[in-house]
């Protein structure tokens, strides 16, 4: 008796692992597919002409890449369509772009780029270390940062907004319509410190996840009604569904995004600079902004740069 | 390093507040639920010892995590609400624990002769009466250790909520990280929080043993 009731649990057990083993296989049949692989996966990049190897004097960064051959970049993975790095360990966004648009520039092929995933918390010590040569990840420009990396651009202007399911129009008021409403951000992230101290609703319904992913599976849910960070963020989630997601297009704080570089590097700064303003002239920055936030159908026009 | 305490107190003491909240009704539901069930497997109807073997076999080897993505992330897509994260966090930990809790109150049940259930049966009482009256109270002797143990790691184990929106204890490194303070400092402070809620559990525990002893 004993013994049947274990053979007969031992069979059930082998039964469902045999289950579990089929469901996982077949994603991996279709090729990393799945139902929702269609938005996650990184289309084609932006075709960048590497311009003939432009020599930026006295500038010890370039030198570096030179010797190295390709430069090193601190990059965001998990910005869809901002910095991104989908399952099969491509990467997309318009950081991404942004990134293989100096390389190209500065003389070295997009394709050899070595990507390097930096926390915010390590940007600055990465780069004093020369852990990486740039990085680019939805750096906000601020005075403090300045004293310890330098900055070129901005590139992009951000600003927190929020993140609303599409048939939501109770929040298009921006900061002043989120009292009673149930809000969710990053935990501890300043977007929500600052929903916190200006009590733009009750602390009752602000949600704390760890990743904003996190945070639009319950807003997909009906668990939160908003989700906020810097539109730019927000964007790029609802152009991964723009069936279901929209952003409201009310910012309430500004958030200037550069390209981080060595402090010192003042040649560098100047060069990529240079670099943004000729692609906002000619059009570059429109088309890979296009390919990339553009498609959550919200617009956007290249900043002016702060030059220093 | 006490700055880091003392400049940032608001966030540590209600973050360990909800933590002490959180801890006090999952140990008291877990208690009572684990003991619930372990009446389940040892009692006379088959059905009732097959639930809560099952019940056991499943939780006990399903991580915490998982538990809390379920009810989370997984319960609103089958249409399942629960009111607030806090009370999802409450569920998880409450499920989780007392699939331990129970395997330890059997455990002690099973360090009673049978003779004496014998025994009490044979005087007419009833199975409840039995365990409620003979057989539990003894029992509780032999499970005060390990029951702490348990215990202790329910209250450590309320840190998952943090990656589930519920602000406890474990959610203070990612807001001192946003304020540009020490990580290392801040952990220090976290788990000396920690050891001092872990104080009244030992002296209960003692307390306990020392009542059960002279029983």
């Amino acid at each position: 008796m004993r013994m049947r009731n274990l053979v007969a649990s031992l069979g059930v057990a082998a039964l469902a692992l045999t289950g579990a083993a089929c469901g996982s296989d077949e994603p991996d049949a279709g090729g990393g597919g799945g139902g929702n692989a269609a938005s996650d996966a990184c289309g084609d990049l932006h075709k960048f002409d590497t311009a003939a190897a432009a020599d930026v004097a006295g500038s010890a960064t370039y030198t570096k890449i030179k010797t190295r051959g390709n430069p090193v970049v601190g990059v965001k993975a998990d910005q869809p369509n901002l910095g991104y790095k989908d399952a099969d360990g491509k990467r997309c966004g318009f950081d991404i772009e942004v990134a293989r648009m100096v390389a190209a520039n500065l003389g070295f092929d997009p394709e050899k780029i070595e990507y390097k995933e930096i926390p915010s918390a390590n940007r600055e010590t990465a780069l004093a270390g020369g852990e990486i040569d740039y990085y680019v990840g939805t750096y906000s420009i601020t005075d403090k940062r300045k004293t310890q990396v330098g900055f070129a651009g901005p590139y992009f202007i951000a600003g927190q907004d929020l993140l609303v399911r599409k048939d939501d129009t109770s929040m298009d008021g921006g900061k002043t319509a989120l009292k009673g409403k149930k809000v969710c951000s990053a935990t501890g992230s300043t977007p929500i410190q600052r929903v916190k101290d200006e009590q733009l609703t009750e602390a009752s319904n602000i949600s704390e996840f760890k990743t904003y992913s996190e945070c639009v599976s319950q807003l997909l849910d009906s668990k939160v009604d908003t989700v906020t960070t810097d539109d730019a963020i927000l964007k790029g989630y609802a152009a991964t569904a723009p069936d279901e997601l929209r952003v409201v297009g009310k910012p309430f704080s500004t958030e200037k995004y550069g390209i981080g570089l060595p402090l010192a590097d003042k040649a560098l700064r100047d060069k990529v600079n240079t670099i943004l303003e000729t692609s906002a002239t000619d059009g570059t920055w429109k088309a890979i902004y296009d390919e990339t936030l553009g498609k959550s159908g919200s617009d956007s026009t290249p900043p002016p740069l702060e030059k220093y | 390093m006490l700055s880091v305490l003392t400049d940032n107190w608001e966030l540590f003491v209600d973050g360990f507040w909800t933590t002490v909240r959180l801890f006090l009704i999952a140990a008291v539901l877990s208690l009572v639920f684990g003991t619930l069930l372990a009446g389940f497997r040892v009692s006379p109807v088959p059905a009732l010892r097959a639930i809560g073997t099952g019940y056991v076999n499943i939780l006990r080897n399903t991580p915490l995590t998982l538990v809390f993505a379920f009810l989370v992330f997984g319960a609103p897509k089958m249409q399942i609400s629960l009111p607030t994260f806090f009370w999802s966090a409450v569920i998880a930990l409450t499920v989780y624990t007392s699939a331990f809790v129970c395997e330890i109150v059997r455990s002690g049940i099973n360090t009673i002769s049978p003779g004496q259930a014998e025994a009490a049966r044979s005087v007419g009482m009833t199975f409840m009466q039995v365990l409620g009256i003979v057989v539990l109270p003894q029992a509780f002797r032999a499970i005060v250790p390990p029951l702490t143990s348990v215990m202790i790691a329910l209250l450590k184990n309320t840190t998952i909520a943090a990656g589930f929106s519920v602000a406890e204890a474990g959610a203070i490194p990612a807001v001192m990280a946003e304020r540009g303070q020490n990580q290392m400092a801040t952990l220090v402070w976290i788990t000396v929080g920690f050891l001092i809620l872990i104080i009244p559990l030992v002296f209960l525990q003692r307390w306990a043993e020392r009542r059960m002893a002279v029983a």
